[in-house]
């Protein structure tokens, strides 16, 4: 029987609208859901395979997959799936599809207040009780920095702690015996170490003060001045706390000692933060704030040089002893398809102290339990261990976690440009400003 | 004899409609083959343009974080963007800065070369061939290597300059000198535009050029009234090209600020955006930051909203100018 064509077009546009729908439907509809309750962790009898993506790459992709392998060993019946290059961005996208892994492991602790309030990854709480994890085996600084208003949606995964490392060989050539403890000393020794060129130039830094330079960030060099960011009721207070306004005093005094002109074309030819051109590589820098895992770069690309490390200097002598952590984090994303077995490999790879020796030994960083400080099966060598000294000071802090991500580490890196270059004529009224930017900011997104 | 020849006229009145009938079916299975082959592209339209376009509109009045559900906020976005954001004003000069300079001598440039390489006779296609060659190199590739060529302190233009005892400036590091610098590097690579003003150029009638040579205008006046008018719809093409290319001006922007930072692989740090002091920092760079970096996936829509209206009505105004000046000349 022939159809009559009036009825077959109809059709035919019905089916192209309805194809077409459920395309758009299926582009623009976020899956998934998270779990309400703790999820049992699979059977031993159940074979499970979990999703883990992180943003490790090549080496440091293996020696995770040496750990995934330990817990794959001790549990036959989960096999895991690593992913490496894995960003952020990658890991967003995948909850905003409702195909997320099921461990997520983040380099950057910046996205945590919107990942915890959100509930784009799940609230790890009722696990944590269920299981009794102890996080008193945890520093302060981190748990702060792995949690959003009380909200715990991720645990520690090894830490990386800021100290101050220094060219032996130059302080020694400048009469210096010992690295500086306080930030007058840094700014002494820094002027000290400077060695110019006969026309002005710099041929070698003291130490760089230019915000937003290698690790000279204000997250990092505010914990020197126990600047703090907020105030009780969490709203932005850099124009109130002094530490702030001095730490920016302190910093444009050593801008104002090289010049900027001349500051700015010395830093302009310098190698990249993570090259073997590095400036404190090359011997064109004597002392440089880094984290913990430059000992690894300077291992494998500059193992000739003679250099040390040390706790960062504070404006107090009574901040001693800390200094800035950040570090990796990890938890499960919201529609997560396993979080059970994914909550017993965190619960592995977060407090296991043979995972955490394993995990820190291969990749350089700092073990983030307490217990596993301690462990003697840590190798990491004697530049290592004012690191890991740091870890265990009551002193160590970090930045806030936000909803608005790095937004407002930018805004005062921005300030701290402008501020250097002197273009900012009065810092206590331009600190003010800040803090409406950054509550605004804030606000946008409430 | 009497003709017995079939016509239509002739034909009977009860044959005609069926006739029509079998004409509209075929019609009809035509019209069924052309939507069919149609609606791939119209799947894609609609899901990689339309809903894309309507989507942002609507997030625009939302506060949406691009996890959670987005809540209506009226115009609150775009009062933030107009009065309270203190560096979409930044960033919004940069692009302004960068559609004026980039347009204006992307065209010229692009017509100046044409204009060269539409006389030369011998070796031209090896001429064409390394003048267009720069466009092809990746945005990203290319950047990198603009960055260390001008690196301030260990790169060969500094040094030549050196030899002449010229202090070579800080470039890429200057926020005064980055934007002069990345219009540089889009220049370089302004290929695409050269290559089709050099085929439009060389699409001009050779006759008219020969009745100018006897009515004695020389070379300046036949290129201002007979080349320029001739390919100007083309000209116009490169104008709204390189508006919109500078009004989306992201990738050249963010590496370059990222490697003269001495942060190359940390592209994605919000810090180092704009480096040196803002001087690149984007328009489309900021809504990125916003969007994707500050988690406001509203305000960024409200941003992509007005940098859309201002794409369409700069592109509006180019073609109204063009047509009214097509007009113009048809009338005279």
């Amino acid at each position: 029987m022939r159809t009559r064509p009036g009825r077959s077009r109809l059709r035919f546009r019905s089916a192209l609208i309805v194809t077409t729908a459920g395309v758009l439907a299926a582009a623009c509809t976020a899956g998934g859901g998270g779990a309400s309750g703790p999820a049992a962790a699979p059977g031993a009898d159940q074979a499970v395979t979990v999703q883990v993506w992180s943003n490790f790459s090549d080496r440091e992709l293996g020696i995770v997959k040496e750990a995934l392998d330990k817990y794959h060993g001790k549990h036959t019946n989960i096999t895991i799936d690593n992913q490496g290059s894995q960003d952020d961005d990658k890991i967003t996208q995948s909850i905003r599809s409702g195909n997320p892994p099921d461990v997520a492991i983040s380099f950057t602790t910046d996205n945590i207040g919107q990942f915890a309030s959100s509930g784009a990854w799940q609230d790890l709480k009722p696990y944590i009780e269920r299981d009794k994890y102890d996080l008193d085996d945890i520093p302060k600084a981190v748990l702060d920095y792995t949690e959003f208003n009380g909200n715990r949606v991720a645990l520690p995964m090894l830490a990386d702690v800021y100290g101050l490392y220094y060219n032996k060989d130059l302080l020694t050539a400048a009469g210096l015996s010992a690295p500086p403890k306080t930030t007058a000393e840094l700014l002494d020794y820094a002027k000290k170490l400077t060695v110019k060129n006969p026309d002005g130039s710099i041929q070698v830094a003291g130490f760089l003060p230019q915000m937003g330079f290698y690790a000279f960030k204000p997250q990092i060099v505010g914990t020197m001045f126990n600047a703090q960011w907020v105030d009780k009721d969490g709203k932005s207070s850099l124009g109130k706390d002094q530490g702030w306004k001095d730490m920016f005093t302190w910093q444009k005094e050593l801008v104002d000692f090289y010049g900027w002109d001349n500051l700015q074309k010395f830093t302009a030819g310098l190698g990249q933060e993570y090259s073997a051109d590095n400036g404190f590589h090359a011997g064109k820098v004597a002392m440089a704030i880094d984290g913990e895992y430059r000992t690894a770069f300077l291992a494998d690309q500059t193992p000739g040089l003679n250099y040390g490390t040390a706790t960062l200097p504070t404006s107090k002598p009574e901040n001693h002893g800390g200094g800035y952590t950040t570090g990796t984090i990890i938890g499960i994303p919201k529609g997560a398809k396993n979080p059970g077995a994914a909550w017993d490999l965190i619960k592995y790879l977060t407090s296991d102290t043979d995972a955490l020796v394993g995990l820190a030994n291969g990749l350089h960083n700092v073990p983030s339990t307490k217990t596993s400080l301690s462990s003697p099966d840590l190798k990491l060598g004697d530049n290592f261990k004012p690191f890991l000294d740091a870890f265990a000071n009551k002193n160590l802090t970090s930045n806030p976690a936000s909803t608005i991500g790095d937004q407002y580490l930018k805004i005062v890196s921005d300030f701290g440009v402008s501020w250097q270059t002197g273009t900012v004529p009065d810092l206590g009224k331009g600190l003010a400003d800040l803090d409406k930017q950054i509550d605004d900011a804030k606000a946008l997104g409430k | 004899m009497t003709t017995t020849l079939p016509t239509l006229a002739a034909e009977p009145a009860t044959t005609r409609p069926a006739l029509v009938k079998r004409r509209g079916g075929v019609r009809g299975r035509n019209r069924r083959w052309v939507i069919l082959f149609l609606a791939p592209w119209a799947v894609g339209m609609a899901v990689f343009f339309v809903y894309p376009l309507l989507a942002t509109v609507y997030f625009s009045f939302t506060n949406y974080n691009g996890l959670d559900t987005a809540d209506f906020v009226g115009l609150r976005n775009f009062v933030y963007l107009f009065t309270g954001d203190p560096v979409v004003r930044t960033a919004a000069y940069n692009t302004l800065w960068l559609v004026v300079v980039l347009t204006v001598l992307r065209v010229a440039f692009g017509l100046g070369v044409a204009s060269v390489l539409a006389r030369v006779t011998t070796g031209n296609s090896l001429l064409r061939t390394l003048c267009y060659l720069p466009s092809l190199v990746p945005p990203v590739a290319a950047t990198l290597t603009f960055v260390f060529v001008f690196n301030p302190g260990t790169g060969p233009v500094n040094s030549v300059l050196g030899w002449f005892g010229i202090d070579g400036p800080l470039w890429f590091n200057d926020p005064s000198l980055s934007k002069p610098a990345l219009t540089l590097l889009t220049l370089w690579g302004s290929g695409e535009i050269m290559i089709i003003i050099l085929a439009a150029i060389l699409d001009v009638p050779k006759d008219l050029y020969e009745a100018a040579q006897l009515d004695g205008a020389g070379p300046v006046m036949q290129f201002r009234k007979i080349t320029l008018p001739t390919i100007a719809p083309v000209l116009l093409f490169g104008v709204v090209n390189s508006v919109i290319f500078a009004l989306q001006y992201f990738t050249q922007a963010i590496v370059a600020g990222s490697v003269a930072s001495g942060s190359a692989d940390m592209v994605g740090n919000s810090q180092i955006m704009g480096y040196p002091n803002n001087s690149t920092l984007t328009f489309p760079v900021w809504l990125y930051q916003q969007g994707f970096r500050a988690y406001h996936m509203g305000y960024a829509s409200a941003m992509a909203v007005v940098l859309f209206i201002v794409s369409f009505a700069f592109t509006a105004i180019l073609i109204r100018q063009l047509r009214a000046g097509d007009s113009e000349e048809a009338r005279s």
